[in-house]
């Protein structure tokens, strides 16, 4: 299959994937009960009022004729206005999307860096106790979710040895110079280190609380292949050539061992992002799943719909990037 | 290494074990529930506040593990939070490993249209945020017990659906299975009596998982406080609270945490162990 | 002198040999053969030269001198350089010895430049060379080739030029044409005397296949259990092989005896004696 080929088939499959989301979506939050509309008059407003509001917002139309309008708006770049903030919805989600991406993409590169070393040094101890250290470790990381590892650092590093903030994106008392949400990004680009070091103090231990499954599942995987890997003929040869056991592992078996740990990396990332939802929850973080589950508590029909189609396309975008690298990565597939 | 080997088999039989038991005794600790809490876990009590647990100045022989910032006992509450948390785990986990594994079995089983649409659902509930539909879902239900069963099934029957399609369509490309059609014995009862059989080893397994998060899930909801109605104790309320007294009373948060970190391990790796023992390769 | 000398080298997996004594010599130039049945420590005794036994296996005594220096009492990565730059190995399987996500030219020059200090452009010219010696066509489009667009002829012809890169003076050819098909088998054999010849490179042949020994090696070893039951010259040894062992082999070797003749397995009454010979070897050995 050509590359084209490719993209083309997965657009399409993500373009069918993110309407069935929209369509779910859209008619799950339309069975609500209580009225969104209520919450936003005074005592005592009339009938009248009840109406001209509910004109203003489209709920005086039926369901499928709602959803023609919103997709309708959504193709135009609309995703409508929050009943609660009476601002537009895709203003919302993208003043917080830029604090969930910094939190899944640290997460992620503490995920990589943490089972990346842990499969290289079960690797190279292979055999040893180091490496049953390792496996008992990955299979306590495993077994637990990331919203109870947030509750676990809360107590021991927010509460018995207080290193980490556990509460927020950055310290409120701090002037912030930025002109985009992408705070982490930005401060490092005006060499404000001091801003980048509270919103890393801050970020830590959620990102941490996310990535520790992941850590475990490419510790365990990429471990894994990699010990198979060290057994094939190129291995050997390359040791013959004079070179160390660190060479070996890390320019021969690596290169060859990473391609399935990427494929699995990929589906795992967007559970990663989905546990942000509670993570951002947890730690007071503010988020795009912090104002998710504000907007579901507010019945804030256009916003759940915003975030959850944003999440949507992030995870089938994600996706999809994962399936080019991989081809991209992969010489049989680059060629064929 | 052939000592590596066995020893890490042993540690494993160890965990199993460990695991059973404390499953075991949260079973136990459900069960009789009014005859083992020391106290009624809702009886408030202003003056009793935030006792300490049983070790540190200050306790109450009466409130082992300390109270909570309204006076009530936090053991009797984990104790009566095990009811719900081990029922939620029953009740869900059966239903979502029926509902998962059938559509699963039909997708890999018949392939063909049936499988067009059930693979193409599961991508499309792959694309939501678990915790955020789960929400979603009891925001619409509304709280109860009943709203989180349904809420659980909802959210993860694509993690049965998923694993057993693969596992039904590698069986049936077995010979096996072409002998049984040869027969011309119905699909539908060879689906049943030849295929259910040698994939009922991973339902095993992934069932055991499946409570695990099912009383995480739980747990979440409570946590924002979605679960169920706020005087019945649960161990996602108790944390919730816990994490809004941790500087006064830790032990309000501490004890329920344990407790829930234990079980979810405790299933976890009680499913791993299953594993383990299905899959003779892996031993 | 001889170039590699292995003295009393004895290994075990567990509590049970895989090596016992075993000795033998390989000449500056020379080609020697080492025969057994699969299992009988042939392999290993290429690993232990070139440094990559499995962990499982342990060395428990012995030498083993490669241009004099003894390679077990040197440091690991001493040894390494050593090997790396005196000895190279021409593996068993074409399919699986090339990194299948590198380009072919890399895997012949990076022994040249990241241990031998060559520069680039140097390691370049040289695997050309090399290349063109092995008859390679097209050799700057194979170089930029991934190994998966290859032939299986095509990549232990590539195999042979990487092994002949640094000039090494004894390679070690594990089964080098077991995984090769019947009619490629005699070219690459055949490429391989010639180029051991052009070089005048010390080969340690590796083989199960004594039609092969006679057609490429000078003298050979024959093993079994891990024991050597016969070293001598290639003419005495098919005129009149001097173990018993070794003359049920020649037996069941094709072409050998009649051509027309059914093939002769080895007869249990040789292996019984061959296994007595073992316990009687390991019975002299003080107990580890």
């Amino acid at each position: 299959m050509t590359l084209l080929r490719r993209i083309l088939l997965r657009l399409l499959t993500m373009a069918i994937t993110l309407i069935g989301v929209a369509i779910i979506v859209f008619f799950v939050i339309r069975v609500v009960p209580g009225n969104p509309i209520a919450m936003m008059l005074p005592p005592g407003a009339g009938e009248e009022d009840i109406a001209r509001l509910k004109a203003l917002y489209g709920l005086d139309k039926t369901i499928p004729e709602q959803f023609v309008i919103w997709l309708n708006g959504v193709l135009h770049g609309d995703f409508g206005t929050s009943i609660t903030s009476r601002q537009p919805v895709l203003k919302l989600v993208l003043s917080r999307l830029p604090a969930t991406l910094e939190l899944s993409i640290m997460a992620l590169v503490i995920a990589v860096i943490l089972g990346g070393t842990l499969a290289l040094t079960g690797t190279r101890r292979r055999g040893t106790r180091t490496e049953g250290t390792i496996d008992i470790v990955n299979g306590m990381a495993l077994s637990v979710p990331d919203f109870l590892w947030g509750l676990v650092f809360i107590l021991l590093f927010g509460v018995l040895w207080p290193v980490f903030h556990i509460s927020g994106r950055v310290s409120p008392a701090l002037d912030l110079p930025f002109v985009t949400n992408f705070y982490l990004f930005e401060s490092v680009l005006r060499l404000r280190f001091d801003i980048w070091a509270d919103l890393v103090s801050h970020m830590f231990m959620p990102a941490l609380a996310l990535a520790i499954p992941l850590a475990a599942i490419i510790s365990q995987l990429l471990k894994q292949s990699l010990k198979e890997t060290m057994h094939l003929d190129y291995v050997t040869l390359s040791r013959t050539k004079g070179y160390g056991e660190n060479h070996v592992i890390t320019h021969e078996a690596l290169p060859n061992a990473v391609l399935p740990t990427l494929t699995l990396i990929g589906v795992q990332f967007t559970f990663l992002i989905g546990g942000t939802v509670i993570i951002e929850r947890l730690f007071s973080y503010e988020g795009l799943g912090n104002m998710a589950i504000d907007a579901v508590i507010n019945r804030d029909l256009p916003l759940i719909q915003g975030i959850v189609i944003l999440f949507a396309l992030i995870f089938t975008v994600v996706n999809l990037v994962v399936d080019l690298t991989y081809a991209a990565l992969n010489p049989r597939l680059r060629n064929g | 290494m052939a000592d590596a080997r066995g020893l890490v088999k042993r540690r494993a039989g160890v965990r199993l074990w460990l695991s059973a038991s404390w499953l075991g005794l949260l079973v136990l600790a459900a069960v009789f529930a009014p005859l083992i809490a020391p106290q009624d876990p809702l009886m408030q009590d202003l003056f009793g506040a935030r006792l300490p647990p049983f070790w540190e100045a200050g306790s109450d022989a009466a409130f082992p593990l300390g109270s909570d910032s309204l006076g009530r006992d936090v053991l009797s509450r984990i104790i009566y939070g095990a009811r719900l948390a081990l029922g939620v785990a029953l009740i869900a986990g059966t239903l979502t490993c029926l509902i998962g594994s059938f559509l699963g079995l039909i997708a890999g089983y018949f392939r063909g249209w049936p499988d067009m649409v059930i693979s193409r659902l599961v991508d499309i509930w792959m694309a939501f945020p678990p915790v955020l539909f789960a929400i979603l879902l009891i925001a619409v239900l509304g709280t109860g017990l009943s709203s989180i069963i349904i809420a659980i099934v909802v959210i993860d029957w694509t993690r049965f659906a998923r694993v057993i399609r693969a596992e039904a369509m590698s069986q049936g490309a077995m010979d096996y299975v072409a002998s049984a059609q040869v027969s011309g014995r119905k699909r539908f009862s060879i689906m049943l009596a030849e295929i259910l059989p040698n994939v009922l080893p991973t339902i095993v397994v992934l069932l055991t998982l499946e409570m695990g998060i099912a009383v995480i899930v739980e747990a979440i909801l409570s946590f924002v406080n979605l679960s169920i109605s706020t005087d019945q104790p649960t161990w996602g309320s108790m944390i919730s609270e816990g994490r809004l007294s941790i500087h006064q009373a830790w032990w309000v948060l501490v004890f329920p945490l344990v407790t829930l970190f234990l079980t979810v391990l405790s299933f976890s790796q009680l499913g791993e162990g299953l594993k383990d023992h299905f899959d003779p390769v892996l031993r | 002198m001889s170039f590699l000398t292995i003295e009393n080298l004895s290994a075990h997996v567990g509590p049970s040999p895989i090596l016992r004594d075993v000795s033998l010599s390989v000449e500056a130039g020379e080609v020697r053969g080492l025969v057994g049945e699969s299992g009988a420590g042939k392999s290993m005794i290429g690993k232990a030269v070139l440094g990559t036994l499995p962990l499982a296996v342990q060395v428990t005594s012995g030498r083993i001198l490669l241009d004099g220096e003894d390679l077990l009492a040197m440091r690991p990565r001493d040894r390494r350089r050593v090997i790396g730059a005196k000895a190279a190995l021409i593996p068993q399987d074409p399919l699986t010895a090339l990194n299948p996500s590198r380009r072919v030219g890399p895997q012949i020059t990076n022994r040249l430049v990241d241990i031998l200090g060559w520069t680039r452009q140097d390691a370049q010219m040289r695997a050309l060379e090399l290349l063109h010696e092995v008859s390679i066509p097209e050799p700057e489009r194979v170089m930029r080739a991934y190994p998966h667009e290859l032939s299986g002829g095509m990549r232990q012809r590539i195999l042979i030029a990487s092994a002949f890169a640094a000039e090494p003076r004894l390679i070690i050819a594990d089964e080098p044409t077991t995984a090769l098909d019947v009619t490629v088998q005699k070219q690459i054999l055949k490429l391989i005397r010639q180029m051991q010849q052009r070089h005048g490179t010390a080969l340690l042949f590796v083989t199960h296949d004594l039609g092969v020994v006679s057609k490429v090696c000078q003298s050979l070893t024959v093993l079994f259990g891990g024991l050597v039951l016969e070293d001598t010259r290639v003419e005495p040894f098919f005129a009149h092989p001097s173990h018993p062992y070794s003359a049920a082999l020649l037996a069941a070797t094709p072409k050998y005896t009649d051509p027309d003749a059914s093939l002769t397995p080895v007869p249990d009454a040789v292996i019984e004696g061959v296994q007595a010979e073992i316990a009687a070897h390991d019975r002299m050995q003080p107990h580890v």
